[in-house]
């Protein structure tokens, strides 16, 4: 006789505890400290703090543990705190201009007032594997060159924009939407098309650039200046009425210089895509300056027929927090709606059967 | 480092102000999709985050809530996100559909008839309906603003044409008050007739999708069919094997690998109260 | 009589580049017009604007509704204009498949605008696609297939089926036969002429071919540079072309 299958809650309870189990692995191994993540495993730290949209390199170490690794299960970790975390406003807009600067290039022009500076990179490593990393390693400790007290690195798209090849950018009238508190409609303005880009998966955004390159929406983009460093927040509160610096954070600024643009009345000039992320994401950021320049399509006039040109499918599927939960929705039980469809696929094929007896005699 | 608490239902006050809002301009506008800030929650996108925050909104401590999924209050999905609001909530829970005053569930109506006092609220996966004949979201706006629901039977026409019949079995589109079609989640088409003149206020929410919409109690809800296609539900030819019920969608399940089958029904509860009374 | 359809004084500028200019004419029903120029004449354009697909930069476009009433397209409600576009007017394109839906049967595509009106029983709807199907010529086997599986010339002759199930007054062509074989072209220009007299619509075609104009209208414009530089009977511009360009134009066409 056949029994109902009970005892859903007992199996969810247990396959946590064995979750649990996996994740410390074998006890006689070491556990991972949340310092050890984030000292040793940083860029990944660094990821989860971009997608996570949360600047905080603690919480986003404990999440990579408590995922095991898996960066997009930590990221659905760091929105879910996101959430209840108590807004209590806007900090000043970022001075990147006035960035301490540990690495800055730019591929448009050989030498820069401020140099080409290289900072920590794996450009130009050879990618062969480094066996004695298997060992604690002891780094010989880095030359750098002396830093002067004050260096003057202005930013190289200003210099083109003194000259005025390059096109401004746009003075914003309007005070900045909040892509976290109000849904994105289409069409969407800059500043929430960036928003999305910014927290948008990484290998999705890098997909969509490469296809850019690759002739899907060409966009002539030039490195025009990478900059990773730390900057000042600044946040004004309430009962002081003016600004005060409150902390500092590492962050990576792209800006690309783009295909020129002209038309009969305007000269043309250099047109900009930009990228913005927490810690060091090179990959990240040029990925989203590109994306962002061809998401420009429609405002700069050129013919939209790229998958990186198209806002609504961009936008919609940059979240990997939402994509994997609807993909992975599929484990859910659909058994209700599958019976719907054999019940009626029985019954077509039955009825074609009947048809084909009917016509044979 | 500290971990949060929590308010009472996970979500601060001024989010369930937020979706509140939402799920009134939803009741004043029959079947229109209203979108609303839905937020992160801690399960995933397209595991009832739009469900759990519109029955968060609306949860008191007073409240007795059951939570069904497939039908069954015992699936794992269920389980996990009836514990969540034992956790945040500490609310009552229960089994039995009569005794509920708040239903959350997935894929089914129950099929005990729900009374004035009660609140049903839908997960919703894609709220659409139009979605996958006009993937644009702009067009799709436009198209209810405007009534234009001439591709909706287009799909039903090319079925006939194709299949003999109309070949949506389940999140069958259905006009809500004569205006707005509708998408009733991917519940089977047998339960769309609960939808229609429904004494309980029925709430749908789509977390990842970001919208709400609702049919107030009494509303007249009409499936899409033609005059000479009627909209028809589905019909087993034998009853549940455990309660003998013939009235309640049944699951199909697989005993053994020689194509052995019985069929159960998937409301949980019914064929419990079957058993106890038939 | 009121025309149906009156253009003032059109005129579309982008930026500083010309579309058309200043274009004045009045249609009345059952008068097929013929909008002849070249490529980059701005007679595409002049179309779009008439068709409210594009907003004119001044001027005006007036229609006459089916209740008497003469509505200004610029003045009109984005639901009114789509309202109009899928009963009372209907859009010929030149490529087949901007104007039906591939994805659905032929059937579907013919049966579509009077789902759209409310016709809600599926055998009135295939008995009427039928009837459509045999009078453009498409064989009633075809009825289910998709458009996709149709040659171009039955594409075309499709799409002007689905324009004409909800009898529309004025139809709208641009390039009707244009990317389409010699002899197919003949049939097809045959179908439209037959059609458009038997029904008594009023037409607006745009065409780079003259013998295209020669054979459907009745009259016509000649455009030159966005501007129309010369009107009037289609037999008496084609036989006695007044402006130098028209009398290029004319003298051009392969006499076969």
């Amino acid at each position: 006789m056949y029994v109902a299958v009970k005892g859903g809650e007992q199996a969810i309870d247990a396959a946590h505890a064995l979750l649990a189990e996996r994740r410390r692995g074998d006890p006689q191994v070491p556990g991972i400290t949340l310092a050890q993540i984030a000292e040793q495993l940083t860029l990944g730290v660094d990821r989860v703090m971009n997608e996570g949209s949360l600047y905080d390199r603690e919480l986003a170490a404990l999440a990579i543990k408590q995922a095991r690794g898996d960066l997009i299960e930590a990221i659905f970790l760091i929105r879910a705190t996101r959430t209840t975390l108590a807004r209590f406003g806007y900090c000043e807009p970022l001075e990147t201009s006035s960035m301490q600067v540990e690495r800055r290039i730019s591929a448009a022009f050989k030498d820069i007032p401020g140099g080409q500076i290289l900072g920590s990179t794996f450009d130009y490593t050879h990618r062969l594997l480094d066996f004695t990393l298997a060992q604690d390693e002891v780094p010989v400790a880095a030359r750098t060159a002396p830093t002067p007290a004050t260096v003057e690195m202005p930013r190289v798209l200003e210099l083109l924009g003194s000259e005025g090849l390059i096109e401004r950018p746009s003075a914003a009238d309007a005070e900045p939407q909040d892509l976290t508190q109000d849904p994105l409609n289409f069409p969407a303005a800059r500043d929430l098309r960036l928003q999305n880009l910014a927290r948008g998966d990484e290998g999705f955004l890098l997909a969509l650039a490469y296809s850019t390159q690759r002739g899907y929406g060409r966009t002539h983009p030039f490195a025009g200046e990478i900059r990773i460093g730390s900057v000042e927040i600044s946040f004004t509160p309430e009962e002081l009425g003016f600004a005060i610096v409150i902390g500092e954070i590492d962050i990576t600024e792209c800006e690309m210089i783009n295909q020129f643009k002209g038309s009969a009345s305007v000269a043309p000039q250099f047109t900009r895509g930009y990228g913005l992320g927490f810690g060091q994401c090179e990959r990240k950021t040029m990925s989203m300056a590109l994306v962002d320049r061809s998401l420009r399509a429609a405002e700069l006039g050129e013919e939209r027929i790229a998958p990186a040109q198209d806002e609504e499918f961009v936008l919609s599927h940059s979240d990997n927090v939402q994509a994997t939960g609807f993909v992975e929705h599929l484990k859910l039980p659909h058994y209700v709606d599958f019976q719907s469809e054999l019940v009626m696929l029985r019954r077509m094929r039955d009825e074609m059967v009947g048809e084909k007896l009917k016509a044979a005699e | 480092m500290n971990a949060p608490a929590y308010n009472f239902a996970y979500l601060n006050e001024q989010t369930k102000r937020m979706i509140r809002r939402a799920i009134l301009k939803a009741i004043a506008v029959p079947g229109y999709q209203v979108p609303f800030a839905s937020r992160e929650m801690p399960m995933p996108y397209g595991w009832g985050t739009g469900g759990v925050q519109v029955t968060a909104s609306i949860l008191t401590p007073g409240d007795t809530l059951k939570v069904i999924d497939q039908g069954a209050d015992d699936t794992t999905n269920a389980v996990s996100i009836r514990k969540f609001f034992v956790k945040t909530a500490g609310v009552k829970t229960t089994e039995k559909t009569e005794a509920a005053s708040i239903i959350q569930t997935r894929h089914r109506i129950p099929e005990a008839p729900l009374n004035e006092e009660q609140i049903l609220v839908f997960q919703v996966p894609i709220p659409e309906p139009l979605r996958f004949l006009e993937p644009r979201e702009t067009e799709t706006r436009k198209m209810h603003a405007l009534e234009e629901y001439g591709v909706m039977h287009v799909k039903l026409y090319e079925d006939i044409a194709q299949y003999g019949q109309i070949a949506t079995t389940y999140a069958y589109p259905a006009k809500v008050a004569d205006r707005y079609v509708f998408d009733p989640s991917p519940i089977p088409k047998f339960d769309n007739p609960k939808l229609d003149h429904c004494p309980a206020l029925q709430l749908f929410g789509a977390g990842r999708e970001k919208r709400i919409y609702a049919i107030p109690p009494y509303t007249k809800v009409k499936s899409l069919d033609f005059e000479d296609y009627p909209f028809e539900v589905q019909t087993w030819d034998k009853p549940c094997t455990i309660c003998g019920s013939r009235d309640s969608f049944l699951d199909e399940i697989v005993i053994d690998d020689q194509g052995g089958r019985m069929f159960v029904c998937s409301d949980t509860d019914y064929c419990t109260k079957q058993q106890a009374c038939p | 009589m009121m025309p149906l359809l009156a253009s003032v004084g059109l005129s579309k500028y982008y930026g500083a580049r010309t579309g058309c200019i200043g274009v004045t004419f009045d249609l009345y029903p059952g008068e097929v017009l013929a909008i002849v120029g070249e490529s980059g004449s701005g007679k595409t354009t002049l179309l779009r604007c008439l068709s409210g697909h594009l907003a004119a930069t001044s001027g005006e476009v007036r229609y006459t509704m089916r209740d008497g009433r003469q509505a200004a397209l610029g003045e009109m409600s984005e639901a009114e204009r789509r309202l109009l576009m899928r009963t009372d007017w209907g859009f010929v394109h030149q490529d087949a498949r901007e104007g039906l839906r591939m994805g659905v049967s032929g059937g579907a595509n013919v049966g579509e605008r009077l789902m759209a009106v409310g016709e809600r029983h599926y055998g009135r709807i295939r008995a009427e696609a039928l009837d459509w199907l045999d009078r453009v010529e498409i064989p009633a086997d075809r009825i289910d297939d998709s458009p996709v599986a149709y040659s171009g010339g039955m594409r075309q002759r499709l799409q002007i089926a689905r324009n004409l199930v909800t009898s529309p007054r004025l139809v709208f062509m641009d390039e009707p036969t244009g990317g389409l074989d010699v002899s197919v072209q003949a049939r097809l220009l045959d179908l439209i002429r037959g059609l458009v007299r038997r029904l008594g619509l009023a037409a607006i075609v745009v065409t780079h071919d003259l013998a295209v104009a020669r054979l459907l209208s009745t009259r016509m414009l000649v455009m030159q540079q966005g501007r129309v530089i010369e009107a009037g009977l289609t037999d008496q511009v084609l036989e006695d072309p007044q402006a130098p360009y028209t009398q290029l134009l004319v003298s051009s066409v392969l006499q076969v």
